[in-house]
Order: structure tokens, then C-alpha cells, then sequence
């Protein structure tokens, strides 16, 4: 087998088992009967997402805000918890083990306190979508920079380097590719987080629109909003895995 | 001519009471403008008085000074190749060698204002050492002895008084190693900074040293101090002379001889 031709299969295998995996749902769902308030075929799904486009697009739309909004107010922590961490012994000596704490606690556990707080809307989807991405990005960026080399550090500190010329000149820099790996975990995880926060307290989005079809019973219309999710999470996944490989090349010894 | 770097009765001992001790009762002048060379069998802790002298490491026991001031952490008249290249590997070759200059004062003020100037200077030191054409590499995609001469650059981009190298040329074939003997030897005559050589190769040493200092075995301290008056500017043929092969032997024959005695011990 050619390497092109072993590099497109490569490339064109996840949609192959997608397309696998409904043609045996839909097959299943015909031969064996099975309800659709129980389990509806592919094709209903479909259907119900053209009738409903225009709510769903809003809901989505509000969502991706949501989750964007808290994304970035995770990425602007993550990045400040995790350089004072991964820069100071002693900032890691007092927060890490309670940073650990913290993330130990289920956070949908902290939604009614957030709800009790900010009100149902959309500052509580922002905030359940921040507690649950800045974690994995302050702990990487921390890594990144406390496993700097110390060979490295002397070559600047034999010039006289200031601890803010050594975080900057090689602890960034260094930290990049935790950071940027750290992002495609963060995003996927804001998602749940606007999700969640919308199926508890809100009116608008699709974790809300979800709520709204399963008490009214519409299951196509549920699995259709999951269908949406799952495609918004890939998307902006892979917007982030190719950030990712062109920022930071150089870690990858150019081997992808 | 006055001292520029001496070391008195120094020790160093590495992690605690109980550690390793690297260094004990090291004893060493350097003059300004000399090239000394310092040699002595793995482990006995050329490294470490490459530290020392930086500033990087305070010493367990004496003193150090540097152009009559005790050193008590890392001097900017200083420029350092270590041992290992550790050039930043999310920077090109160039930037690698412009780096010092980011840091060390007065440059790093002067950065935006002298850029011209500064990359030329780079790049001419890149020249010299033969790897203009790969200045916009990152160093992994260099061998080891590239980074080894990129990291020769960088240690001179920003025009120390105080050279240290600490084999500089281990990663090299012989016939690149003798031309850089040649290069290195003109920047040296061309800008007299006090320069530092740790080296295993005898023959470098003497090639390119005022004065060659011999370490013993582990405690490391100074055991032996040869002159070479040897003229300048040396060329290989220097190599050939007799005087110049009888300093090798002495230094050889004294290494082996404590390598013996190491043993016995
Ligand atoms: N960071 C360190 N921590 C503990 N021990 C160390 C450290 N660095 C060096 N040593 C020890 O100090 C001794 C001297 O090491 P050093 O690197 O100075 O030797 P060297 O003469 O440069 O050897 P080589 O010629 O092989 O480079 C060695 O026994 C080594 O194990
Ligand atoms: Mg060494």
C-alpha cells in the first residue's frame, strides 16, 4: 500500500465508523421495532433537526457564547493560577493541595450555589463552564513551567537573569505546548459545564432545549440537541488541536 | 600583569553535609587577558569549577574572585558554553545566539535601536564557525556538534571579559575541531578577553593555552600548572614542534599517573 493512500484511509477512518455505527443503528431501530420514544432512528433525528433548525441554531448559538465567555475567563485564571504555581515553590506549597480539593467536588454539586448567586441565565452557564476548564489549564501551565531544565536556566542565569526574565525567556515559551494541550481538554470541558448549568437553571440554550423536548416527550428532538453538542465540541476541538500544532511545531521535533 | 581570577583553597560539596565532594583545597590565579586551559580525568570537577567561577554555584569552603571582587552570583562580564549545548529549542539558531543579548546590560535596552547591528554580529559569528546557512533552524534539527559551535556563538555574541567553555568541541570530528582551535584562537588574539577552556584533549589545550592547569581525581584541585610559551599566533604546524609535544607528554604522563593512583586508592 502506497503512503498516500495508507494516509487518507488514516484520515477518513473516524468518518467511516460514524457512518458504520448509524447505518447499524438504523437497522436495528427497523428490524427490531423499537419505538421511537424509546430510541429514534437516524433518519428522525435528521428530521427533526431540519423542522427545528431555527431554535436549535439559537439555542446553539447561545451556548457557544456561554461557553466561549467561560472559556476565556478559564484560560485568563488557568493562565495566572498556573504561572504563580509553576513559578513559586511556595505559592504551590499553599494552593495546589487546595486547588486538588477543589477539583474533587463534583461541580454540578456547585450549580444551585452559583444559581443562588448570579440567577438562572446566562452568568451562571459562563461561571459552571469557567470552575470546570480553568482547572486543567493552570495545572499543565504549572507543569510546563516547573519541569523547565535546569541546564537551560543556567545559561540565562549566568548572564544575570532576573526570575522574570527566566519565566518569560524559557518558562512560557516552554509551557506553550502544556498550554495548548491543555486547551482542547479545557474546551471540551466548558461545553459540559454550559450544559449542565443550562439543564438546572436557565431558559434559553441547548442544555434548556433539551429540558423542554424530554418534559414534552419530543426524544428525537433530545437526541438531535446531543447530535448539536457532540458537533460543537468536535469543531471546536479541532480548531484548538490546529492551534495547537502550529504554535508549538518545535515540541513536536517537527514530526507531524 | 594582575590576577583576574583566583580561587583560594575552595571547596564545594553537593547536596548537604553528607554529599558529594566535588571540589577541596582548589587553588588557581588566572591573569587578565590569558587563555587557561584546565584539564584532569572525568568526574574530578572541571564542571563544577566552571559553576563556581560563573557565580552559578557559591562555593562550601574559600573564596573566589573576579576582577578583584569577590563573586557572589552570576556577572554579566561573563559569557558561558557549557558542557551541554542546551540551546532553546522553540528558537531558530540565530535567536538562540541573540539571546544573551536580551538579558545582559547595557543590550538589552538597546535591542530595537541596534537590531541591524546586533544581527549582523550574530550572523558573522554564525559565519565563522561555518553555519550561516542554518541560522533559521531550530537546534534539534542540527547534530550535536552544530549546537556545539551555535552554543560557542552565543557564549561570545555579547563580548565577555570573562570566557568560559567547558568542552566546547567534545561532539566534533578532528578536522572541524582543529579549525575552530584556528577560529577561536583569532577571536581570542583579536578581542584579549580572559578565557577559560575545559578540555580532555591535551593537545587543544596546549595548542590554545597560555597556562594548563591539571586537576587531580576526585576531590579536584589543582596539582600541576604548565606555562606554554609557545609564540603566537600557533598553526598546526606548532603542533609538530617538539616543545609543544613535550608539554603533552609531561601533562599525559601526569594524568596517567593520577588516573594510577585513583585506582590504587
Ligand atoms: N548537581 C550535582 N549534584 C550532585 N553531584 C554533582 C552535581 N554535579 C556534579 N556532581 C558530582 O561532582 C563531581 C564532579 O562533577 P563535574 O561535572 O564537575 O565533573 P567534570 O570534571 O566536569 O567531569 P567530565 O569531565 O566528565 O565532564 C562528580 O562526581 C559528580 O557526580
Ligand atoms: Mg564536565
Amino acid at each position: 500500500m502506497s503512503e498516500a493512500m495508507r494516509r487518507s484511509i488514516e484520515a477518513s477512518m473516524p468518518w467511516l465508523v460514524v457512518v458504520g455505527l448509524l447505518v447499524i443503528w438504523q437497522a436495528s431501530v427497523v428490524l427490531l421495532n423499537v419505538p421511537s420514544f424509546v430510541l429514534p432512528a437516524p433518519t428522525e433525528i435528521w428530521a427533526a433537526l431540519l423542522q427545528y433548525r431555527g431554535p436549535i441554531f439559537q439555542h446553539a448559538t447561545y451556548t457557544m457564547i456561554s461557553t466561549m465567555a467561560g472559556f476565556g475567563l478559564g484560560i485568563v485564571v488557568g493562565l495566572l493560577i498556573g504561572i504563580m504555581i509553576g513559578s513559586s515553590r511556595l505559592v504551590y506549597a499553599g494552593l495546589y493541595p487546595v486547588l486538588i480539593g477543589f477539583n474533587s467536588v463534583p461541580k454540578v454539586a456547585l450549580v444551585p450555589i452559583i444559581v443562588l448567586w448570579l440567577g438562572i441565565g446566562q452568568p451562571t452557564a459562563i461561571a459552571t463552564a469557567f470552575l470546570l476548564c480553568f482547572f486543567p489549564i493552570a495545572v499543565n501551565v504549572a507543569t510546563g513551567l516547573a519541569t523547565v531544565e535546569p541546564e537551560m536556566e543556567d545559561v540565562l542565569r549566568s548572564l544575570g537573569a532576573s526570575r522574570l526574565d527566566l519565566i518569560r525567556k524559557i518558562g512560557l515559551p516552554r509551557a506553550m505546548p502544556y498550554f495548548f494541550a491543555s486547551l482542547k481538554v479545557a474546551i471540551t470541558l466548558a461545553f459540559v459545564g454550559t450544559v449542565i448549568a443550562e439543564t438546572i437553571a436557565s431558559n434559553k440554550g441547548i442544555g434548556y432545549l433539551m429540558i423542554q423536548a424530554s418534559s414534552q416527550f419530543r426524544v428525537a428532538l433530545m437526541f438531535a440537541g446531543v447530535g448539536v453538542i457532540a458537533v460543537l465540541g468536535i469543531a471546536t476541538y479541532a480548531i484548538f488541536a490546529a492551534i495547537e500544532k502550529r504554535m508549538t511545531g518545535w515540541a513536536m521535533r517537527g514530526k507531524r | 600583569m594582575e590576577d583576574f581570577v583566583t580561587l583560594d583553597n575552595v571547596a564545594l560539596r553537593y547536596g548537604g553535609a553528607k554529599g558529594t565532594l566535588a571540589l577541596s583545597g582548589a587553588d588557581l590565579k588566572i591573569r587578565k587577558g590569558e587563555f587557561a586551559a584546565v584539564v584532569g580525568p572525568s568526574g574530578c570537577g572541571k564542571s563544577s569549577l566552571m559553576k563556581l567561577m560563573t557565580g552559578l554555584q557559591p562555593p562550601t569552603e574559600g573564596a573566589i574572585h573576579v576582577d578583584g571582587a569577590p563573586v557572589s552570583g552570576p556577572l554579566s562580564i561573563t559569557g558561558m558554553a557549557f558542557q551541554n549545548p542546551s540551546l532553546l529549542p522553540w528558537r531558530t539558531l540565530l535567536q538562540n545566539v541573540m539571546l544573551p543579548l536580551e538579558i545582559v546590560r547595557p543590550h538589552r535596552h538597546q535591542l530595537a535601536s541596534r537590531k541591524e547591528e546586533y544581527l549582523a554580529k550574530a550572523r558573522g559569528l554564525l559565519k565563522t564557525v561555518g553555519l550561516a546557512e542554518f541560522e533559521e533552524k531550530h537546534p534539534w534539527m542540527l547534530s550535536g556538534g552544530m549546537q556545539q559551535r551555535a552554543n560557542l556563538c552565543r557564549s561570545l555574541i555579547h563580548d565577555p571579559s570573562l570566557l568560559m567553555l567547558d568542552e566546547p568541541f567534545g561532539a566534533l570530528d578532528a578536522f572541524t575541531r582543529e579549525e575552530l582551535w584556528g577560529v577561536l584562537q583569532d577571536i581570542w588574539l583579536e578581542k584579549q578577553f580572559t578565557t577559560i577552556l575545559v578540555t580532555h584533549d591535551l593537545r587543544e589545550a596546549v595548542f590554545l593555552a597560555d597556562v594548563v592547569f591539571v586537576m587531580s581525581a576526585r576531590p579536584g584541585r589543582v596539582i600541576a600548572t604548565h606555562r606554554v610559551d609557545l609564540p603566537r599566533k600557533r598553526t598546526l604546524e606548532t603542533t609538530f614542534d617538539p616543545k609543544f609535544i613535550d608539554i603533552v607528554h609531561q601533562i599525559r604522563n601526569q594524568i596517567a599517573q593520577i588516573r594510577e593512583d585513583s585506582k590504587a586508592a
